[in-house]
């Protein structure tokens, strides 16, 4: 049987993974913004395993509205990655440095 | 006496330098010249009718004409005050200055300056008019003030010329260090009489004269000499009395009119009318009657010496206005007040003629004034020389003219004075005597006498207009009638209540008694010590300047270290020079270079410009541009929160 505990220890572990992905990536921004999306699926996990051992139904619900979200900012953020692809001929995280001060 | 005549008597010269300063060139120069002495003469004249309502009708007037504003119970007034005093002034005044416009026409003729030059004298009479008709001391102040302002203008009237620029800013400074003393002593009444209006202050006077202040802890100080003392700094600026007297030779740089009508018969006389006016409070001070005699005395005798060796022959007349303001001072500090304004009156007429004299010189001379390049001109200028020679009769006391009522007066005063210091004073008005005989009559040899040493390029020296000559002569009257005056006013009760002595400082009283009319008074004066130090002055003068001409060079080599202390004027301008000048250039220079460059401009400015550079130089490390980076700092930052606020 699977306990409430085991989902929110999967859901930590994707999460850790994915902030960890963040920042210790430094080659592409593609991994970037999967490394978001995974980040986004781990919560999703929290709100479904919660849903299904409360029995409230309205968690499942949020689910679908965060993924429909996802998939919007998704697909805005790769349209930037086009964008910026095209004005510096790169997607390479650290050669993204134009926000040095 | 009506309010309207005063005010006519005071903006008539206003009116007439508007007219020539704002419009003189739209007017042109004869109506500029036509304007001032209008308004001056219209002056002169309702003086002389309020000259004649005073002493003939005895009227006097006393009240506030305009009130300029008020601040608490502090009341800011012009008023008027006419008594035999002010009346007295205010014709001498208004008379001088009448000659000195006529004669400006004349020696001003070739000026690009022809109508500011007659603004400025005509705005001088309004503002000594201002001061001498004032019944409070805001106006005197304020006439005090603007007679200063209109002195710095004429001095620098030559304002292309380095000397006259530098001359005009050592009068202007000078002046603000007594000025500085005079207005503490506003203050000073103010504080103790609640009031600026003399009456009032008068009425004061006694109360005030118990009062003691604590200047200097342990030590306390009669109010009543503190104020008078205070008041007395602001008469020896404007009155050029040791050592502020600086300013007045130099001021000689200015045109000859204003040196006549400025810098010898009115404005420097102002302190002495000022003191004379103040006379209830002095009289309650014998400390600053002592200081008064004191400095008198020594501006009287040591400024004369400085006469001796001048060559210029305005400086030479300078010094002799000095001498005889100490002259004056020496009466007001022994208490004969009428004393010293009648030497004041017939001292004004004169020093102008001698002045317009030199004046008249130097136009014959093509402005030439070095004396050791005159000589002779006696047969060329027959009215200068006869007028000179009266002003320089009545300048060394001559018995029958002016001079000599007023300074004989002035010198039994001190003799018969009990006040502190007037033993040295008697010592130095009587060898002043002398003195002055000498220098007067060695200006006189040597400009109208002996040799011509002059160059005349072919034209001999002549006569200058009518307009220079006519106010000689008519000067050279008064110089000659006005002593005759002395029963009325230096032995009887010309001035009434405008002077007020105590009986026990009353040196004039017995010489009253004894007084019995002016002719006897010139023959006691013929058998006494100054007309004879006098005569000896004018035989020494004779001796050495045209008989032995050799003797003066020898005399200055033989005693060439009094030559050279005499040369440098005691040393006072290089005193100042040094202390006052160089002194504040040096703390101008350290505020500059440590202050301003260092302290202001490197630490303050550029150092906080500097740490915001350097820290933010640090910050900026934190600043890589990588997402990465971000998001740790995002996350460490989160994380630290979390820990904190669930911990």
């Amino acid at each position: 049987m699977i306990a409430l505990s085991d989902c929110l220890i999967l859901g930590a572990l994707l999460f850790s993974l994915s902030v960890a992905g963040i920042f210790i990536n430094r080659k592409n921004i593609i991994i970037l913004l999967m490394c978001i999306e995974l980040m986004l699926l781990a919560v999703n996990l929290n709100f479904i395993a919660f849903s299904h051992f409360s029995g409230d139904i309205a968690g499942q619900v949020f689910v679908f509205f965060i993924l429909t979200v996802a998939a919007a900012e998704a697909a805005i953020g790769l349209a930037i990655l086009v964008v910026l692809f095209r004005n510096l001929s790169t997607i390479n995280v650290s050669e993204l440095d134009r926000l040095k001060g | 006496m009506s309010q309207t005549l005063l005010i006519s008597i005071v903006l008539a010269p206003l009116i007439g330098s508007i007219i020539a300063g704002l419009f003189g060139k739209k007017v042109g120069r004869v109506w500029s010249h036509r304007a001032a002495i209008a308004g001056v003469a219209i002056a002169f004249a309702l003086s002389a009718w309020v000259l004649k309502l005073v002493v003939v009708d005895g009227q006097t007037y006393n009240a506030q004409v305009y009130q300029w504003l008020q601040a608490g119970s502090l009341s800011l007034e012009v008023g008027f005050l006419i008594d035999a005093l002010t009346a007295m002034m205010m014709v001498v005044v208004t008379f001088v200055s009448l000659m000195v416009h006529i004669y400006t026409i004349g020696y001003m003729h070739d000026d690009d300056g022809y109508s500011r030059f007659f603004s400025y004298i005509s705005l001088f009479t309004f503002s000594m008019l201002m001061l001498v008709m004032a019944n409070n001391f805001m106006q005197l102040f304020f006439g005090w003030e603007a007679v200063g302002l209109v002195s710095y203008l004429l001095i620098g009237f030559w304002y292309k010329k380095p000397t006259a620029i530098y001359a005009n800013l050592k009068a202007f400074l000078v002046n603000r260090v007594g000025d500085f003393g005079f207005i503490l002593g506003i203050a000073g009444v103010l504080m103790y009489a609640g009031s600026l209006d003399y009456q009032q202050v008068f009425d004061f006077a006694p109360a005030i004269s118990e009062k003691t202040m604590t200047l200097f802890a342990g030590h306390d100080w009669s109010v009543m000499s503190v104020i008078c003392i205070l008041l007395f700094i602001g008469a020896m600026g404007k009155s050029a009395q040791v050592p502020l007297h600086v300013w007045l030779p130099d001021s000689m740089e200015g045109p000859t009119p204003i040196s006549a009508l400025i810098h010898a018969a009115t404005m420097v006389t102002a302190g002495i009318f000022m003191v004379t006016r103040m006379s209830p409070l002095f009289e309650f001070s014998e400390t600053a009657l002592t200081f008064v005699l004191v400095i008198g005395a020594i501006t009287a005798l040591f400024m004369g010496f400085l006469g001796l060796i001048q060559n210029d022959i305005k400086r030479v007349i300078a010094y002799s206005t000095l001498s005889q303001l100490g002259y004056m001072t020496v009466a007001l500090g022994v208490s004969a007040y009428s004393a010293g304004v009648f030497h004041l009156m017939t001292h004004a007429f004169f020093k102008a003629l001698l002045f317009l004299g030199a004046g008249s010189v130097i136009i014959a001379m093509h402005h030439e004034q070095d004396i050791r390049k005159m000589g002779g001109l006696k047969k060329y200028m027959p009215i200068t020389y006869w007028t000179a020679l009266i002003g320089s009769l009545a300048l060394i006391g001559f018995p029958g003219l002016s001079g000599f009522f007023s300074k004989d007066s002035i010198i039994e005063a001190v003799h018969a004075s009990h006040v502190a210091g007037s033993g040295f004073a008697y010592f130095a008005v009587v060898t002043g005597v002398f003195v002055t005989a000498l220098y007067s009559f060695r200006l006189f040899f040597l400009v109208f006498h002996g040799k011509e040493r002059f160059d005349a390029h072919g034209h001999p020296p002549h006569e200058p207009a009518n307009v220079v000559t006519m106010p000689l002569i008519l000067l050279a009257i008064p110089s000659i009638v006005a002593g005759y005056f002395i029963g009325p006013m230096v032995f009887g009760d010309f001035f009434g209540n405008a002077i007020m002595v105590h009986a026990e400082h009353d040196v004039l009283a017995e010489h009253a008694e004894s007084f019995d009319g002016a002719f006897s008074f010139i023959i006691h004066g013929m058998m006494a010590l100054p007309f004879w130090l006098a005569m000896a002055g004018v035989g020494t003068a004779y001796y050495l300047y045209l008989k032995r001409p050799d003797i003066p060079a020898t005399l200055q080599q033989r005693f060439n270290w009094i030559y050279r202390l005499l040369d440098n004027k005691y040393g006072f301008d290089n005193f100042n020079q040094t202390v006052f000048a160089g002194g504040a250039r040096a703390v101008g220079t350290f505020l500059w270079k440590v202050g301003d460059i260092k302290i202001i401009d490197g630490a303050l400015v550029n150092g906080t410009a500097k740490t915001v550079g350097v820290i933010s130089s640090l910050v900026r490390q934190v600043q890589s541009g990588y997402l990465y980076h971000y998001a740790f700092a995002m996350i460490v930052g989160l994380w630290l929160l979390l820990t904190y606020f669930v911990a």
